[in-house]
């Protein structure tokens, strides 16, 4: 391994701390290897764990770098706190989802002595706290700030709101003895995003405090840092694939879709924009890089919630079981959440939940039209993005990884025209991340860009239509 | 503006559906160049989102036009809607072609000022007079 140019890039994941060995020079993933997570105990047990199945002329090289990112131990738990529901509520939320968060209530309005006691107990990591465009309403974010200033909340609170009240809210805050940090706002005027900073202020926060209170702190002695929560890394390498560097050219607009155990997340680069003449675009604007986690549904923690929201017919379109058999095998999986598939039956199971979880999540994810009569005629009106002219279509996590079939799964979030107004991809080419490289793709993206974007797009794999 | 007074914001928008833009943005273009601070929520928009903008950005006035003869409809309940939603004081004003066919502008506007908008413009007013009047009412000059 002498002259080799290795990179070791490490996920703490929820349940299994997987590990990539990428070869920066010949541009190849030389090595793979997993081992349970161990944060409960020492998380570097788990890691050496790991780190002991790669093979022992990897494992004694000298790494260029060992970056890692992480969703151990809950992942990375947020609240966050606007003014108006649909406008800096819905800006924050979408903040907090950019920056890999676990969004696990959003408030909005001033905070009743109810809710205060809610979120004390639910004991988040870090606390978004917006509301007010620059200028415009500061009387809710300061009367917030005096409630929180009041609870027994002690996570770190990022203030991202009406910068006309950041400095009374920071003082508030502080003189309680809260840890606060200061930002620009999240929506600056009505109808403006700007999560950019907020998201940026948070992977701070989250490499400076959250790593050490999540017991994570021993790694870093170990890795040079664990930069990132993992949703965030592999936002970042959907940013790379599709906007490329100055020196190599990106896929354009694409969406990835990540069916895990517990969530769903979709990822889209893109305005979405509309592309259709005479829609009208109405609501807050998408970020270009947007994320959304669907918290019920996931193939095994989940599973029996997405048997419940999809219904066992739409399950057994997507597989050929038994129907007597569905429940509960569904049931089983729940309650063994690292099972792996034994038989054939076992992975058509696997592929109807992911698809009918793929589905779901791409149709939440996607903008929607709907048609409103004036007097002048009818009219289109677009929320969220348009998606339908998206060229590429990725999907990653473990069934992408090992199902023969996985591209089946992408196919089936594809638009349709018996729902013509879920503006879902109409033809993109499909792809599956085979090596489960995306998060190391992103840990790598700042560093090393056109090796990562050259990596990505080798082991990316294509599935030729029709399936 | 007088020196060192924080300019006075309104919203600006094309209620219901309609999708008359062009008075809509001569409108926002005359009252910047007034000096006022411009929340302008464009066409096909709803009392909600009128309503939802001035709370976020601490609007002194709502500048609610109608081109499409259905406004006498769409209008109804904005100020019992603003009152539930915490801003039951803000300036209420209405313009634009505010009803179906041609009906005596007198009328009109006792309808809209009954329903408790502040001021009602018949269709032709000029920006002008409207700016004129908002800082009158406002106290914004």
């Amino acid at each position: 391994m002498d002259g080799m140019a290795l990179a070791l890039l490490i996920d703490f994941g929820s349940t299994f701390t997987k590990i990539q060995a990428i070869d920066l020079e010949a541009e190849e993933i030389v090595a793979y290897a997993q081992s349970c997570t161990t944060v409960e105990t020492d998380i570097m047990v788990g890691l050496r764990g790991a780190l002991d199945l790669l093979p022992a002329r990897v494992r004694n090289s000298a790494f260029a770098c060992k970056l890692s990112s992480s969703s151990a131990a809950g992942g990375l738990g947020m609240v966050t706190i606007g003014l108006i529901p649909e406008l800096s509520a819905e800006a924050a939320r979408r903040a907090a989802l950019g920056a890999g968060a676990k969004v696990i209530k959003v408030y909005a309005f001033r905070l009743s002595a109810k809710e205060i006691q809610e979120l004390e107990s639910l004991n988040p990591d870090i606390l978004l706290l917006a509301g007010g465009t620059d200028g415009g309403n500061a009387d809710v974010i300061l009367g917030n700030a005096k409630k929180l200033a009041l609870s027994r909340v002690h996570c770190p609170i990022v203030i991202a709101g009406n910068k006309v009240a950041a400095d009374e809210v920071n003082a508030i805050l502080s003189a309680s003895g809260k840890p606060t940090l200061v930002t620009d706002n999240v929506m600056p005027e009505v109808n403006v995003l700007n999560v950019e900073p907020a998201r940026e202020m948070i992977r701070r926060v989250f490499i400076e405090r959250i790593i050490e209170a999540k017991g994570l702190k021993r790694a870093e002695a170990f890795v040079e840092g664990i930069l990132m929560p993992t949703p965030t890394a592999v936002l970042k390498a959907a940013r790379l694939l599709s906007q490329g560097t100055p020196r190599e050219k990106g896929l354009g607009d694409l969406v990835i879709v990540d069916v895990g155990g517990a969530t769903t997340d979709v990822h889209s680069i893109g305005l979405g924009s509309p592309c259709q003449a005479g829609v009208i675009f109405k609501g807050l604007p998408e970020p270009l890089a947007k994320r959304t986690v669907e918290g019920d549904l996931g193939i095994r923690y989940n599973a029996t919630s997405i048997l419940h929201l999809r219904g066992p017919e739409r399950l057994l379109r997507n597989a050929s079981l038994e129907t007597d058999r569905l429940a509960p095998k569904i049931e089983a999986l729940c309650r063994d959440v690292e099972f792996l598939p034994q038989t054939e039956e076992d992975m058509q199971l696997d592929l109807a939940l992911a698809t009918c979880a793929a589905q779901a999540a791409m149709e939440r994810h996607a903008g929607t039209i709907e048609a409103v009569w004036g007097p002048q005629g009818q009219y289109y009106i677009q929320h969220g993005k348009d998606l339908t002219e998206v060229c590429h279509l990725i999907g990653t996590g473990g069934i992408f990884t090992h199902h023969p079939q996985a591209g089946l799964i992408l196919r089936k979030t594809l638009f349709s025209s018996a729902e013509p107004f879920s503006l879902r991809p109409k033809q993109p080419s499909l792809y599956t991340d085979a090596k489960y490289c995306l998060y190391a793709i992103g840990l790598l993206a700042d560093r090393y860009p056109d090796q990562a974007l050259r990596i990505a797009r080798k082991y990316l794999k294509k599935w030729e239509a029709p399936l | 503006m007088i020196p060192g007074q924080a300019k006075k914001t309104v919203v600006l928008g094309v209620l219901g559906v309609d999708a008359h833009v062009v008075g809509n943005k001569i409108m926002a273009h005359a009252l910047e160049s007034a000096d006022f601070k411009v929340v302008n929520i464009g066409t096909f928009s709803s009392q909600e989102d009128f309503i939802r903008a001035a709370i976020e950005s601490a609007a002194d006035a709502l500048l609610v036009a109608s081109l499409c003869g259905h406004g006498e409809i769409e209008c109804r309940g904005f100020r019992e809607k603003c009152v539930e939603s915490g801003i039951g004081d803000i300036h209420l004003v209405a313009g634009g072609n505010l009803v179906v066919g041609k009906q005596a502008w007198k009328a009109v506007q006792t309808r809209f000022l009954e329903m408790g908008f502040n001021r009602a413009y018949p269709p032709g007013v000029s920006p002008r007079k409207v700016i004129d009047d908002l800082k009158h009412d406002l106290k914004a000059s």
